[in-house]
This record gives C-alpha cells, structure tokens and sequence, in this order.
C-alpha cells in the first residue's frame, strides 16, 4: 500500500493515473448524483415516513446528510494528507490537502445552508447556537483557516506545513460533530442512519440517499483529481521559473 | 398541468425546498467549472514554459 502511494508520488505517474481514473469517477458521480435527485425529489413518496410531521421539507434531506457526510470525510482526508506529508515527508501528501481543503469548505457550507434552510421552517429559527450547528460552523471556519495558511507565507513550504499543523490538530472537532447530538441537548435531531438498531429512516428514502452519498464521494473524488493536477502543474511551473531565472 | 403546479408546490414548502437543491447544484457546478478551469490554465502555463526551456536547452 505505501510503496503504491510512493509509486504515486512520481508527478508523471500521479498525472497518468489521474487521466485514467478521472473519467470513470466524472460519470459515475454524473450518474449517482442525477439518479439520486431524480429518485429522491421526484419518485420517492414525500418523507416516507415524515418522523416529525415534516412533510416536503424532508427532501432537504437528500443533499443536507451528503454534504454533511462529505464535509467530515474531505476533512479526514485533508488531516490524513497532512499527516503523511509531516510525518513521512509523502510529496504528494501537501498537495492532496492543498487541492481537497476548498472541496471540504464548500461542503461544510452547504451542510450549513440547507440545514438553515430546512431549520427555518421546521425549528421556526435559521440558526441557533446548538452543539452540531456550532461544531459544524467550527468546521468551516478550519477549512477557511487552512485555505488562508497555505497561501499565507512567501514560501509555500511553510504555508503547506503550518496549515497541515492546523488540520491535524482539528481533528478533535471530527469526534465532537458526530457524537454531538449525543454528548448535548441539541434541537438536532439525533444520528438517523448510523444507529445500533438500524436506520430509522424509510427504506424508500434511504436507497436515494445512498445514492447521493455514492454521488457526492465520487464528485469529491473528481474534484481532488482536477485540482490536485493543478497543484501539480502550479508547483512544476514554480520550479521551472526558478531555474530558468537561476540559468 | 395540476400535477406539476402541485409538485412545484412542495406542499407548501417550495420556498424551502428548493433553494436548498440549487443552492447545492450551484455551488458544486460552480466548483467543478473552476477546478477545470484552473487544471486547463495551468497544465497550459506549464507546458508553454517547458517548451521554452526546451528551446533554452537547445540554444
């Protein structure tokens, strides 16, 4: 596994595999995203059952849980990135994170809008300062932070590696999101999905909402790719400047 | 006509609904145009430099 993510680090190697692997993520995100909205918005019964009587709103479900769920993974993987760039010094572990962090923001943005919007109606307040909310806003606030970082100094190195410090250590806030709902009294509802005695949402809804789930990891994955080639050709420019300019 | 009119209608919560998946749809496009914009730029930037070093090399 790690010589294969060593074989990776080659940048010609990581641009092949990239060209490769783009297409094949690109549709199936196409396809998991539009079936998705198309079975969830349109086909599926509204909020099958509605649990608290929410009726149509219920559908917010189908891109509120997914950009949710992506906002923490994309933050796993920013805090993974970063820890194999400062621990084992991996080339391409700066530059993963460098390319996700601004896909995880947008996520956690969207978790929080449609969440205000889906609270409005059902809690009558756009926000309120709850355990999950603030945590997620939290979140966002570390994206925005390790954005800011990696393009703070003169010497990207430095930038790449303060910010991998910032995403390692808000890794604590990953745990304190998910268990929050349990941990405080929140107006959140609890964990819908993941819980010991199964789902406690409808079948019917849940087969959509894999879907988008599928979709939206997909996209993520996508997204990195382009980007991630981007900061590849960004840093090789870089490079060339200097040595020409050395020439 | 009905039909439509009513889905649309989102029981009385279209105004809620329905921001909430453009909204989504919006910001994820919009991200996709930009990281494709941003590799196609770049990638370009880089391999016009490389032919120009390449032609440095050889003069």
């Amino acid at each position: 596994m790690s010589a294969r993510l060593h074989a990776l680090a080659n940048p010609a190697r990581f641009g092949r595999f990239a060209r490769r692997a783009l297409p094949w993520t690109a549709w199936l995100a196409a396809l998991c995203i539009g079936a998705g909205l198309v079975w969830g918005v349109f086909i599926a019964p509204p909020g099958a059952p509605p649990p608290e009587g929410q009726g149509e709103t219920v559908r917010i479900i189908y891109v509120h849980v997914p950009s949710a769920w992506m906002s923490l993974f994309v933050y796993a993987c920013v805090a993974a990135a970063s820890a194999g760039a400062l621990i084992w010094r991996h080339p391409l572990g700066h530059i993963v994170a460098r390319a996700a962090s601004p896909v995880g923001a947008c996520f956690a943005l969207l978790t929080l809008a449609t969440g205000s919007l889906w609270g409005a109606k059902m809690w009558g307040a756009w926000w309120v300062w709850d355990a999950r909310l603030t945590s997620v806003l939290i979140l966002f606030f570390l994206y925005l932070g390790h954005i800011a970082l990696t393009h703070a100094f003169d010497d990207p190195a430095r930038g790449a590696r303060a910010a991998a410090i910032l995403a390692l250590v808000g890794v604590v806030n990953l745990p304190i999101i998910k268990f929050s709902v349990d941990w405080w009294n929140t107006l959140h509802q609890p964990a819908s999905i993941i819980r010991r005695d199964g789902p406690a949402i409808d079948a019917q809804m849940l087969a959509p909402l894999f879907l988008m789930i599928f979709g939206f990891t997909f996209y993520f994955f996508t997204v990195l790719l382009l980007r991630a080639r981007a900061e590849l050709a960004a840093l090789r420019t870089r490079a060339l400047k200097l040595r020409m300019l050395a020439a | 006509m009905d039909g439509i009119g009513k889905f649309l209608e989102m029981g009385g919560y279209a105004a809620y609904v329905w921001p909430a998946l453009g909204l989504t749809v919006l910001v994820l496009a919009g991200l996709l145009v930009a990281s494709v914009k941003s590799v196609r730029r770049r990638e370009a930037e880089l391999a016009r430099l490389e032919a120009e070093a390449g032609r440095g090399d050889e003069g």
